[in-house]
């Protein structure tokens, strides 16, 4: 038997660690179909239910077990469904439709509801719309051990019997009873115990609540869904549950007429009824099991809030918190880290030439593979450390609660700009790399916000451009790394600026939409979350690395190596490459680097900004961390301006093709996508040719 | 007479929520997140720029505009 478990709950509740927890490296990750909202699913873990065969269960359960063949026993054929973290199941956000049609539609076995056992109240707001989707329902509760910690307590049975279903104490992180909860899904599943009806609400509410759902019994159950779903939903003014019941004309006007008398009589709107009906009910279900201990005024996350959202100290603390991701990323630390790896690198591309040597491969071959595709590969790779440990730090300050204070803090600019303190986010993000950042605009549910933001995160100078600020400042700026890295940093940022404020003025007028956040407890990082995360991002980086990366380096070898009759090229200049390039060339000559090489390295850059150096270091011939590579630098760019120049334009011309395509993605409209790169690199041009021309004008060149 | 609304209380000062206003989305999100009639709100602080708030109620910390925060009014 398969089932299908969906995983649903509030944002911030755990539901990721369970998630992972549950399905381990299973996990797939794609998009809801029509929609750009993550969908995740996984097989669930066999060792979940490997203990549970010595804990008494029903023979039929250990058979399969003790039987010893291959054949997986029947719990190991579930599917983990990762629904979006949600508060609500409004019509207003995708993530909270897709949610909603996916648990009516698709109809999973179960739907496992986390719910953070520290708050409580507003957890279970969610609870109280799921239980009417007419599926089981099993409740996990999470972070018990916080509210043990505090010496509250939650009495399980008494919660069991005002919900109806079962509720099963867990601590997501550290795995404690996943055992049971997985029990009591497969329980609900093979018994298909779905949720009893609930009576939340009295008086007016009740009345008006039961006639509508008299009225839309047929047309609900015709569409798959319980008539209380349906008209809880309509009670709550929800639009497209009324075009989706597709109601005659007169039941429309009927239950026009049920809520507006409702309305009158208890004195609130609609939607208010609703909401407070729910509220009110799980105030009453906590007086029945929840136990506070007396009031402990401070916790934790009011301790770290008093320094990291003070009214003065919270920027300097911000500040100087990215400054210190910075300076662990790119200062001492990240660069030792960088370079032990990168010498692990070299030697193992070394060995194998050498190897190939022996083994008596032609030249050519052994050309193809150690001067372009490994060294290319190879030099990928060496920043592969420092592409990880910004990950690391950037995951550590998401999961720990602090991006959210973040976004609290800067939302104010962000606003300027026309935008919210969420898009702080997927910016920040933007630092590591332009595909995820581009791909977090997801939480923003607002389309303009999200295709507004995903336009200026690439002006946010990604982590695959430290390679090449890190070789031309090594070659031209020795000393003053830092300061001029920081200086590019900066530039990138002054530019999204100004481009926010004009688009704010042109394409993108109009409202942002509404800033309403939970500011998440404090919490220490999960270490398997961000392991996780940072696998993920490994993965993905030696996955292009790999293939673009590599495919691009082998393109590159064979349009330098050949000319365009196929024939062995003389030099650089005869070969495709150096033709194609040399014909584009002219058009940076005004930016003052209108040379072969460096028209060769952008068009490389745009496969993925990794290639800039690589394609520079296969040209010159020599490698990219030698010291050679610096007079190779000098050669191409004879002044330290036009270096400048060209960093100018790397850093704002269109972002690498993945990039690129997560654009198309999660803007919804590839027109879109490719002006927003059309006229960056526009944009670049214009800004390395300002200042080129400025800087000769000053004496610089 | 003016009403007191949500963005009139000094940090620190808690108020009884009368009426949530906004339209669609903006009205159900405030909702959804517990801002209902009745419900005791605690203005904790404003942000370090004046803007937005965190307010605290039904046991958790939640971020809001002020230009929002003034749809919803007091008792």
């Amino acid at each position: 038997m398969h089932y299908t478990f969906a995983l649903a709950g509030n944002q911030n509740s755990g539901k990721t660690t369970l998630f992972n927890q549950l399905t381990g490296s299973s996990q797939h990750v794609g998009n809801w179909p029509g929609v750009t909202v993550e969908k995740k699913t996984g097989a669930m873990l066999h060792h979940h239910h490997g203990q549970q065969t010595h804990l008494g269960l029903p023979r039929r359960f250990r058979r399969a077990h003790e039987s010893g063949q291959a054949v997986p026993d029947k719990y190991s054929d579930v599917t983990i469904v990762d629904l979006p973290g949600i508060y609500s199941l409004s019509p207003y956000s995708m993530e909270e439709i897709v949610s909603r049609n996916f648990i009516v539609q698709e109809k999973p076995d179960v739907v496992i509801n986390i719910v953070d056992a520290t708050n409580l109240e507003r957890n279970l707001y969610l609870t109280l719309q799921l239980l009417q989707l007419g599926r089981p329902v099993v409740v996990a509760l999470n972070m018990m051990d916080e509210v043990r910690s505090h010496g509250d307590a939650i009495d399980l049975a008494a919660m069991e019997k005002g919900l109806g279903v079962p509720v099963v104490a867990i601590g997501a992180r550290r795995g404690e009873g996943l055992d049971e909860l997985v029990r009591r899904a497969m329980d609900a599943a093979e018994n298909r115990r779905t949720p009893p009806k609930l009576d939340i609400c009295g008086g007016a509410a009740h009345k008006a609540l039961h006639a509508i759902q008299h009225l839309v019994e047929q047309p609900a159950q015709a569409h798959g869904m319980t008539s209380r779903y349906a008209a809880t939903k309509l009670f709550e003014g929800d639009a497209p549950m009324m075009e989706e019941l597709d109601l005659s004309e007169d039941t429309r006007h009927i239950i026009e007429e049920i809520l507006s008398a409702m309305e009158r009589e208890v004195g609130m709107e609609r939607a208010a009824v609703m909401a407070d009906t729910r509220y009110r009910f799980i105030e009453k279900l906590l007086s029945t099991c929840y136990t506070r201990a007396q009031e402990d005024g401070d916790t934790l996350t009011d301790r770290l809030d008093r320094v990291l959202t003070h009214p003065v100290l919270a920027i300097p603390v911000f500040l100087l918190m990215m400054l210190l991701v910075f300076y662990i990323t790119f200062g001492p630390f990240g660069t030792w880290l960088a370079d032990g790896f990168a010498a692990l690198v070299q030697r193992g591309v070394d060995a194998l030439g050498a190897a190939l040597a022996g083994w008596g491969v032609a030249g050519w071959v052994r050309s193809l593979l150690v001067d372009g595709a490994l060294t290319g590969v190879g030099s990928v790779l060496s920043f592969l450390p420092t592409i990880l440990l910004l990950f690391l730090l950037l995951s550590i300050l998401e999961d720990s609660g602090y991006m959210a204070r973040a976004a609290f803090l800067m939302d104010q600019p962000l606003r300027r700009l026309g935008l919210n303190g969420r898009a702080f986010i997927p910016m920040m993000m933007g630092f590591g790399c332009t595909v995820p950042a581009v791909m977090s605009a997801r939480s923003m549910n607002n389309r303009r916000d999200r295709r507004f933001t995903i336009l200026l995160t690439p002006f946010m100078s990604c982590g695959a451009k430290v390679p090449i600020y890190a070789l031309f400042t090594r070659a031209f700026f020795d000393g003053h790394q830092v300061l001029v890295m920081s200086a590019f940093y900066l530039t990138g940022v002054a530019v999204s600026v100004i481009v926010g404020l004009i688009l704010k003025r042109t394409a993108f007028h109009g409202d942002a939409a509404p800033f309403i956040m939970e500011l998440p407890a404090y919490r220490l990082p999960a270490p398997r979350n961000v392991a996780r995360q940072l696998w993920d991002k490994a993965s993905d980086f030696l996955k292009r690395a790999f293939t673009v990366i590599f495919l691009a380096t082998l393109v590159v070898w064979f349009l330098q190596h050949f000319t365009f009759t196929l024939a062995p090229a003389p030099d650089m200049a005869h070969s495709m490459l150096g033709v194609i390039a040399g014909a584009i060339a002219p058009v940076f000559a005004p930016a003052g680097f209108g040379t072969v090489e460096a028209s060769t390295a952008v068009l490389t850059g745009v496969m993925a900004k990794e290639s800039v150096v690589s394609t520079l270091s296969v040209l010159a011939g020599v490698d990219p961390d030698s010291a050679q590579m610096v007079a190779a630098l000098r050669a191409v760019f004879p002044t330290a301006l036009q270096a400048v120049s060209f960093l100018t334009f790397v850093l704002l011309y269109m972002p690498c093709v993945a990039a690129y395509a997560a654009m198309r993605r999660e803007m919804e409209s590839g027109r879109l996508a490719t002006l927003a790169v059309a006229g960056q690199t526009l944009l670049a041009w214009c800004a390395a040719t300002l200042v080129f021309q400025v800087g000769r004008l000053l004496g610089l060149g | 007479m003016d009403t007191r609304t949500l963005a009139d209380l000094k940090p620190g000062e808690s108020g009884v929520v009368a009426t949530v206003g906004g339209e669609d989305a903006l009205h159900r999100h405030l909702l959804d997140m517990g801002i209902t009639p009745g419900v005791t709100v605690l203005l904790q602080k404003t942000a370090p720029m004046g803007d937005p708030v965190e307010i605290h109620l039904r046991g958790y910390a939640l971020t809001l505009r002020l230009d929002d925060a003034r749809k919803i009014t007091l008792r």
